[in-house]
């Protein structure tokens, strides 16, 4: 089953290639997702141990991200047959087929146990989302995809590097001499200190730059911006979340080697910076897809601050990656759809989206509310557990601007959101033929009422694997 | 003894002239011209000695003094220099600063003989040589402190004497990345073509020969000669750095030295043909690549 | 046999220098070639006794023909067809970025004496030239305006991680080093497309007409 949901989405990747029909590709889309889930919801029933000599496994950490990313997914996939009816004058081969590749590389990093094979597979995500980006064949999407391109290709090789330098970190003659992170975790404190505190570095510079912490986010507003509304949602609730995962990977690896509090140091500070960052550019953005980047760099960066924190604060980052990456789905998909109506994504030309969408503009509004952590929506709650493990460790100087900054992003963000809500939309522009349909309005949709669910009521299974999830983090389990 | 002594010295000071005259006749072949004869440079300076100088009325000493003064500067560093692994005649513990800096010192009073003429046009060409100077002296040094920390020895006369070979096996890759930015200075300092053109008369691009346009007759002979000579001082280093060829005899091996000589004046005449002139602005970039690459090279020794 | 391999490093090192100061995009793809060619040569060089000959000999021909070979080849087509012969005005003159990269390069050997290295059978030279192409690289990247030199820069980039790959050819699994080779590939042909597309937008290579998405 573990080879089956990362074989699925690349040989209906390469089917969709060589299919024929425009009209009926993307229908492959939610054939593989839904397989995808399936595979999934079965490897939540019968956990299987790792094939290939462990290169692949399901962990708890893995689940949480890949389960997370898995119905968001489906959820734009079922979204994009109703995105690319709108846009049949397109050819999609590229994009179908790209998308699908992308699911089966992003479930490869979910399971991946090597970290060769990791950084493999995070190197397919780049180049088959970097096609995607430039879907609308424009000049804008093409400088926001030669941009991503570079920097994220610049990421990745440093990553390499830091790869290289933590396997040399025990490569001596009784080390572990393997990338498997088992290996390494068991080797721990033996392995070469300076290699392993460099490979952090520059591990987490490179994988950072996937997440989009600052100051490495500098494709994202871009990329974001001009991708269409479920690639947004993809690049920012599952990309950046297996970006996070990887971070995860890396610093099981150092804890383990006893350079823990570096490595939670730096941590700490990238995140802060994140979200400082964050705020000052939410404030007074006028085109509210680039909003939604910056957003996307304020939750990599509690993320990082709460891997940061250690202890509870991990298990809310978890918690967090499902409730981020559900929420980010609706604020994007909603947000594709009002730029779909009004063919302008700018601030000052967009108003009155409640009116013009009876459901996405309300839909949009209400995936502020959940992203910004207002209850009852799930956010709140894991980004309260964060606040918890900062206050219970005694960081009250984090807690605090942790607390400045969410609430500096609440205005800020909500300045921008109710200008494209609110009002009557007299006036302002719009693309004819574009209406709220189930396609494309049911997806986020069903994608908040999750949210608002979670909010309301946290399964005992799911906080107990998120709990897992985190003992694996830290190491407080071996 | 004497003979040999002697000997050097007449090297020293008849043969740099033929050195330049086999560079204009590989520019001339490799342009499918026949070229002047190869002794060209001797009859110059026979010619320009037999007559008389012309002074402008705005000169004054310094202008006067400046041929003769760069002149004697570029003979006294050539006697430290030694010829074909032999001793030099002049040696001491240290000599490589006051080699560079007699080097510079002739410079100087070129210069200011250029400035003393009081025209804008020489005032350019000194100010040029002068800025190109200070990144090419960086440089030289450079490759003289490394020299020396290969060999172990703080003169001219050990440092490209018999301690060579074994600093050779000991640290290859440093002493020749150091004989690749010593052809470099080499070739500026000697306003050779990826510089400066020796032939030029624009005056937009000229660097050296700018500066020495008032001068005539005698004082043109020094600064000419003076040229030349520099020219084999900087081949002489360069030649023994690289091809260090141990001959038994002396004859033999001073024999070997006129012949690398002659090589090198080949290899600087090909690169002329084949390169075109920077650009002004791309000259520093040379320079300080050569200097970038001799500290490189002192780096490798160091650790 | 030490010196040759000696001389393969200085040389990378050197041809790391050179790119940092040409400005005319012939010849720095021509470097970038001659840079891959050594680094397979460096990998048949380093081949101990302990190493699978076989596996070396893959990975070095894989080198050779990728970076030596075709996307040089790539490159040549690319500048060909948009008819660019030369680097703008960079972001960063050519002689700060030349002191820079020969600061890195210092800095890179005089200090990588002090990392200790768990193999110990492994050439001195190796980690600081691997260090020091890296940064070149980066340096390139930042600091260049062409769409092509910033790929160059990350060619330039990825034979650094390369070299430093050799360190571990004895316990990698071939796998890696085939992505590693694999990936180059790949990333400069995308690169390669974006670059045709953008020449067709803008018809010309100079990513500063890329900056109309701001803040």
């Amino acid at each position: 089953m573990i080879l089956f949901v990362i074989l699925v989405p690349l040989v209906l990747g390469a089917v969709a290639f060589s299919w024929p029909d425009n009209r009926t590709r993307p229908t492959l889309l939610v054939v593989g997702s839904a397989l995808h889930v399936l595979g999934i919801v079965s490897l939540w029933i019968h956990p299987e141990p790792p094939v290939l000599n462990g290169y692949l496994f399901l962990d708890a950490a893995g689940k949480v991200v890949l389960t997370t990313s898995s119905l968001l997914f489906l959820a734009s996939a079922i979204y994009a047959q109703g995105y690319l009816r709108s846009r049949d004058d397109r050819d999609n081969r590229v994009f179908v087929g790209g998308l699908l590749v992308l699911l089966g590389a992003m479930t490869t990093v979910g399971m991946a146990q090597h970290l060769g094979v990791l950084w493999v597979a995070i190197e397919v995500t780049t180049l088959a989302t970097a096609p995607l980006i430039y879907f609308n064949h424009n000049a804008r999407s093409l400088e926001a995809a030669w941009k991503y391109l570079l920097v994220s290709s610049l990421g990745i090789a440093l990553a390499l590097l830091g790869t290289f330098f933590l396997a040399l970190s025990g490569a001596a003659p009784d080390g572990p001499r393997s990338l498997l992170l088992s290996d390494l975790i068991a080797a721990g404190p033996a392995l070469s200190h300076p290699w392993v505190r460099a490979a952090f570095v520059f591990l987490l510079v490179g994988y950072g730059t996937k997440m989009g912490l600052a100051p490495l986010h500098s494709w994202k507003p871009d990329a974001y911006g001009e991708a269409p509304g479920l690639l947004g949602a993809l690049l920012a609730g599952g990309i950046t979340n297996f970006a996070f995962l990887s971070v995860v990977r890396v610093y099981q690896v150092t804890n383990a080697a006893g350079e823990g509090a570096f490595a939670r140091d730096a941590l700490l500070g990238l995140g802060l910076l994140s979200m400082a960052l964050a705020a000052v550019f939410m404030a007074g953005q006028r085109d509210f897809k680039r909003m939604l980047a910056y957003s996307s760099v304020e939750h990599m960066g509690i993320l990082a601050v709460a891997l940061g924190l250690g202890g509870a604060a991990v298990t809310g980052a978890f918690y967090h990656v499902l409730n981020n990456g559900l929420a980010k789905g609706v604020l994007f998909l909603a947000a594709g759809n009002i730029h779909r109506a009004y063919g302008s994504k700018r601030t000052d030309e967009v108003r009155g989206a409640a009116r013009r969408l009876p459901i996405s503009g309300p839909l949009f509004l209400a995936g502020f509310l959940a992203v910004t952590g207002t209850p009852p929506f799930s956010p709140f709650w894991s980004e309260f557990m964060i606040l918890n493990g900062a206050i219970g460790t005694g960081r009250y100087w984090v807690a605090g601007l942790f607390l400045l900054f969410l609430a500096v992003i609440f205005i800020g963000m909500g300045a921008t959101v109710l200008q494209v809500v609110q009002g009557s939309d007299e006036g302002a522009p719009s693309r004819p033929g574009f209406k709220d349909g189930w396609l494309t309005a049911a997806p986020p949709l069903v994608l908040l009422l999750a949210v608002l669910a979670l909010g309301l009521w946290l399964p005992a299974p799911l906080l107990s694997l998120f709990q897992a999830a985190a003992r694996l983090a830290t190491g407080s389990a071996t | 003894m004497i003979l040999r002594a002697l000997f050097q010295i007449g090297l020293l000071l008849l043969l740099p002239p033929l050195l330049l005259g086999v560079v204009n006749r590989v520019k001339a072949i490799a342009a499918g011209r026949k070229g002047p004869p190869i002794l060209q440079l001797y009859f110059d300076l026979a010619k320009l000695l037999r007559k008389g100088a012309v002074y402008s009325r705005t000169t004054t000493w310094v202008f006067r003094a400046g041929p003769a003064v760069g002149l004697a500067a570029i003979v006294t560093a050539g006697t430290m220099l030694p010829v074909a692994g032999q001793p030099a005649i002049v040696s001491f513990a240290g000599d490589f600063v006051l080699f560079a800096y007699l080097l510079a010192l002739a410079r100087f009073a070129t210069a200011l003989a250029a400035l003393d003429t009081g025209s804008s046009f020489e005032g350019m060409g000194a100010a040029r040589e002068v800025s190109f100077a200070s990144m090419a002296e960086p440089a030289l040094f450079l490759v003289l402190v490394v020299m020396a920390r290969a060999t172990g020895s703080l003169s001219l006369s050990g440092m490209l004497g018999p301690g060579l070979a074994a600093a050779w096996r000991a640290a290859a890759p440093a002493l020749l990345l150091s004989a690749i930015a010593l052809f470099v200075v080499a070739l500026a300092e000697n306003s050779r073509i990826p510089v400066d053109d020796p032939n030029t008369h624009l005056e937009l691009t000229m660097i050296h020969e700018v500066m020495v346009l008032d001068h005539s007759g005698p004082d043109l002979a020094f600064i000419l000669y003076g040229a030349s000579l520099k020219f084999f001082l900087f081949g002489a280093l360069l030649v023994r750095l690289v091809a260090d060829v141990r001959m038994t005899g002396f004859w033999a091996a001073e024999g070997a030295f006129v012949v690398e000589l002659l090589g090198f004046s080949i290899l600087v005449g090909l690169v002329e043909s084949a390169m075109a002139r920077l650009r002004l602005t791309r000259v520093p970039q040379m320079l300080v690549g050569a200097s970038v690459l001799s500290v490189f090279a002192l780096v490798l020794l160091l650790r | 046999m030490g010196a040759w391999t000696d001389m393969a490093f200085i040389l990378v090192v050197v041809l790391d220098l050179f790119l940092l100061a040409s400005s005319r995009l012939g010849a720095a793809i021509r470097a970038v070639a001659l840079q891959g060619a050594l680094l397979s040569l460096l990998a048949l060089l380093l081949t101990g006794s302990g190493h699978d000959v076989g596996h070396m000999l893959v990975v070095a021909g894989g080198a050779f023909l990728i970076k030596a070979v075709l996307i040089p080849w790539l490159m040549f087509r690319a500048i060909r067809e948009m008819a660019i012969r030369r680097e703008m005005e960079p972001l960063m003159g050519y002689v700060p970025s030349i002191i820079l990269g020969g600061l890195g390069v210092v800095l890179s050997f005089a200090f990588s004496r002090g990392l200790p290295l768990p193999t110990n059978e492994m050439h001195p030279f190796l980690v600081p030239t691997a260090l020091s192409t890296v940064w070149t690289g980066l340096l390139l990247v930042v600091s260049r305006r062409k769409a092509v030199t910033q790929v160059l820069g990350f060619l330039v980039l990825e034979n650094g991680v390369f070299v430093f790959g050799l360190l571990l050819t004895d316990f990698m699994p071939v796998m890696v080093e085939a992505g590693v080779l694999l990936d180059l590939l790949a990333a400069v042909f995308v690169m390669g497309i974006v670059m045709f597309q953008i020449n067709r937008e803008f018809a010309s290579l100079d990513t500063d007409a890329l900056s109309s998405l701001k803040d």
